[in-house]
């Protein structure tokens, strides 16, 4: 990324589920961190997300499910990105994960998972971390 | 909560929390450290507590309570198919459950098929049931008594479908439809305000929820047409005394609209229902239920004009706090969901579920599942708390607690009158900010260290937490989508388009809409081309997304 921009983050939340506590509070904290957030909202789908990655010209892509539905979601997003040659998109998610399924993710091109009892400091570090680059 | 000597203690220096901030409790009321017959001067036994069973029922709805009446234990038992839930209703029901609560799939809760294409992936999703037509109804309430033991749906927007769909199979098996017991979770306001599974917007679900109160009047009087719940708003963020403030006017707000439509206050009033959620304050819990109870009573009374002492009767569900269970060391979750149960006990509960303690890494197992509902029997049998009935009345603290409780939500009342009603104060966001301050400081407050969680932010031991997702059965999506492709293609055709126009008709109209939706998923038609029809008509709902 550009020197001097802010870092620009989408915060979606994917799926038909519309629990969006900790979605909420991550996309505060980060904006609260001086990033530019903006939040897609609730029952985007992979396609609708993407597109507005695109649009934004954001550097990251936060995902928030706790359905279950991450193995069916997440490659899409990433395949979406490919398509569209524009794979320098950051995804990261978090939600309810279980850990045998975080390494086929994170093989598939997803950068971090945050479970739950996670402190949002931990996801502004590795933004701050993983952007810089 | 006090110390030895009874004098305030400023800054006690013990890691982690510290120091008079401390001493709030989670709705940020400030707890003296002892309190006294000063605190409760103005407290007039008999027109604010009265006796049990008496208006305005401060101390509990029955003259005996859990003497005579022990609250109902009231476990999920959903799964993802219709007949593996079915087995586990059964199966709750032999431990000693005596009432069931079913959660539905997230397909199924958006209104949308399991053939629909944004279902893909989430069938059967966090152990949910999925419904798609009578068939699966059938199956689902298939040999259990559901005339005898009360089976809560955990249903919102998609209620009248669902009211249809077990009406319908009530009659299929000769079940006189006054006999039906049972609840329809049906409290659309605190979609819009936390939960998020809306899809028309709130006038139309308003409708809806007004004509299902009406069909159930008539015809199901001994079944919940709704549950007006205060637990999603809490688990959204909002605190104690919001949760009970917000749920109460949407309970107010149901009255009225109830009225406007024709209906008497007395004659749906007394089938009115609530849930609340059972936090970690202790002490706030309990009043938080005493309030709720006697705002209740007394705004029935007052405001509304209610004759009939039922109508003046807030009978409540209670769950524990899902939200407050961790990951880490979650053997201490049994602990939190043990002192929740209890509070919810002395708050004067009429029905109790209290989650399993590996609730926040899977879906419950057996064991964690068993051991949830054994809590509550040793509590109910082991513990004494039955032994009198509100053994906490009179207390300084309580009373006091009690009263400052109900004193705070009249304000919050009052900016919810200012802003036009509660429809209108969602329109404008006015929740959808509150919510996400409160959710906000709470996590600040974990954080900062201002609050403690046990095994989190302090008493933290490094471990390896793994999630669990008891997903579906990996072939379960595509064996239901099998069985909903048949359906669909052995049914009389013609007679699913006409039922469908006469939803659409019904829609447009002002006629209640229970009776076309009988006809409906009597004739297969699915739930997905229900609501499909519906928005068509009424639109769906978009909001403002405030953080």
């Amino acid at each position: 990324m550009s020197r001097g921009r802010k870092k620009r983050i989408l915060i979606a939340k994917p799926g038909l589920d519309g629990h969006d506590r900790g979605v909420k509070v991550v996309a505060r904290a980060l904006r609260n961190a001086g990033m530019e957030v903006i939040y897609a909202g609730l029952h985007q789908t992979p396609l609708q997300i993407v597109n507005a990655a695109i649009d934004e010209d954001v550097d990251a892509i936060g995902l928030s499910i706790l359905s279950g539905a991450h193995n069916t979601i997440f490659p899409k997003i990433i395949s979406f990105l490919k398509d569209r040659g524009a794979s320098d998109i950051l995804v990261f998610g978090g939600g309810t994960i279980p850990k045998k399924d975080l390494k086929n993710l994170k093989s598939l091109g997803i950068g971090e998972i945050f479970t739950t009892g996670t402190d949002t400091h931990e996801i502004i570090d590795y933004l701050d971390r993983t952007l810089k680059r | 909560m006090d110390n030895e000597n009874g004098t305030e203690t400023v800054g006690r220096g013990d890691k982690g929390s510290s120091g008079e901030d401390s001493f709030r409790n989670l709705s940020g009321f400030k707890i003296k450290a002892l309190y006294g017959p000063e605190d409760i001067s103005h407290l007039n036994p008999e027109t604010d507590l009265g006796l049990p069973g008496e208006y305005p029922f401060t101390r509990g709805i029955h003259k005996t309570m859990y003497r005579q009446r022990p609250w109902t234990i009231r476990q999920l038992g959903s799964l993802d198919s219709p007949s593996r839930a079915n087995e586990r209703i059964r199966h709750l029901l032999k431990m000693g459950a005596t009432g069931i609560s079913l959660c539905l799939d997230m397909p199924t809760i958006m209104g949308k098929d399991s053939d629909d294409p944004l279902a893909e992936g989430e069938v059967g999703s966090c152990g949910g049931v999925a419904i798609d037509s009578i068939e699966d109804m059938r199956h689902l309430l298939e040999g259990i008594p559901i005339d005898e033991v009360s089976i809560n749906f955990v249903s919102n927007s998609q209620s009248a479908v669902l009211l249809a769909m077990f009406v319908a199979v009530a009659a299929e098996r000769n079940i006189p439809l006054e006999k039906l017991t049972g609840t329809m979770q049906n409290d659309i306001l605190k979609e819009y305000q936390a939960q998020k599974s809306y899809y028309f917007p709130p006038r139309p679900s308003m409708r809806l929820t007004v004509n299902t109160l009406s069909f159930c009047n008539k015809f199901l009087p001994r079944f919940n047409p709704i549950s007006i719940s205060g637990y999603h708003l809490a688990s959204a963020g909002a605190t104690p005394v919001q949760e009970l403030a917000f749920t109460l006017a949407n309970g107010f707000t149901y009255v009225e609209e109830g009225i406007r439509s024709g209906l008497s206050v007395d004659s749906f009033a007394p089938r009115l229902s609530f849930f609340f959620k059972a936090h970690n304050d202790f002490f706030e819990n309990i009043a938080k239920f005493r309030a709720a109870r006697r705002i209740w009573a007394k705004t029935m009374r007052e405001r509304f004009e209610a004759k009939d002492r039922r109508s003046c009767i807030l009978r409540m569900h209670a769950q524990t706090s899902g939200s407050s269970l961790t990951a880490h060391q979650a053997e201490n979750n049994i602990i939190r969901v043990t002192t929740q149960a209890l509070s919810a006990v002395l708050g004067g509960t009429q029905s109790l579920h209290t989650n399993a303690f590996d609730e926040a890494v899977s879906i419950p197992t057996t064991g964690s599942e068993k051991l949830a509902l054994r809590t509550q029997q040793i509590i109910s049998k082991e513990s004494g708390v039955i032994n009198t009935i509100d053994p906490l009345a009179g207390s300084y603290y309580v009373e006091a607690l009690t009263n400052q409780m109900e004193t705070e939500c009249y304000k919050y009342f009052k900016e919810i009158e200012n802003l036009g009603g509660v429809i209108s104060a969602i329109e404008k966001g006015y929740y959808a900010r509150i919510i996400a301050d409160s959710a906000f400081n709470y996590q600040e407050e974990i954080e900062k260290r201002k609050r403690t969680v046990v095994g989190l932010n302090e008493f933290f031991e490094e471990e390896e937490i793994d999630i669990e997702l008891r997903a579906a059965d990996p072939g379960f999506e595509d064996e239901k989508i099998s069985g909903l492709t048949d359906l669909k293609k052995n049914r009389d055709q013609a007679l699913v388009k006409t039922c469908l126009n006469d939803i659409r008709e019904v829609s447009q109209g002002s006629d209640n809409i229970m009776p076309a939706l009988i006809k409906a998923v009597k004739s297969y038609v699915t739930l997905g081309e229900i609501i499909g029809e519906m928005k068509e008509v009424f639109g769906e709902y978009r909001e403002d997304y405030i953080y």
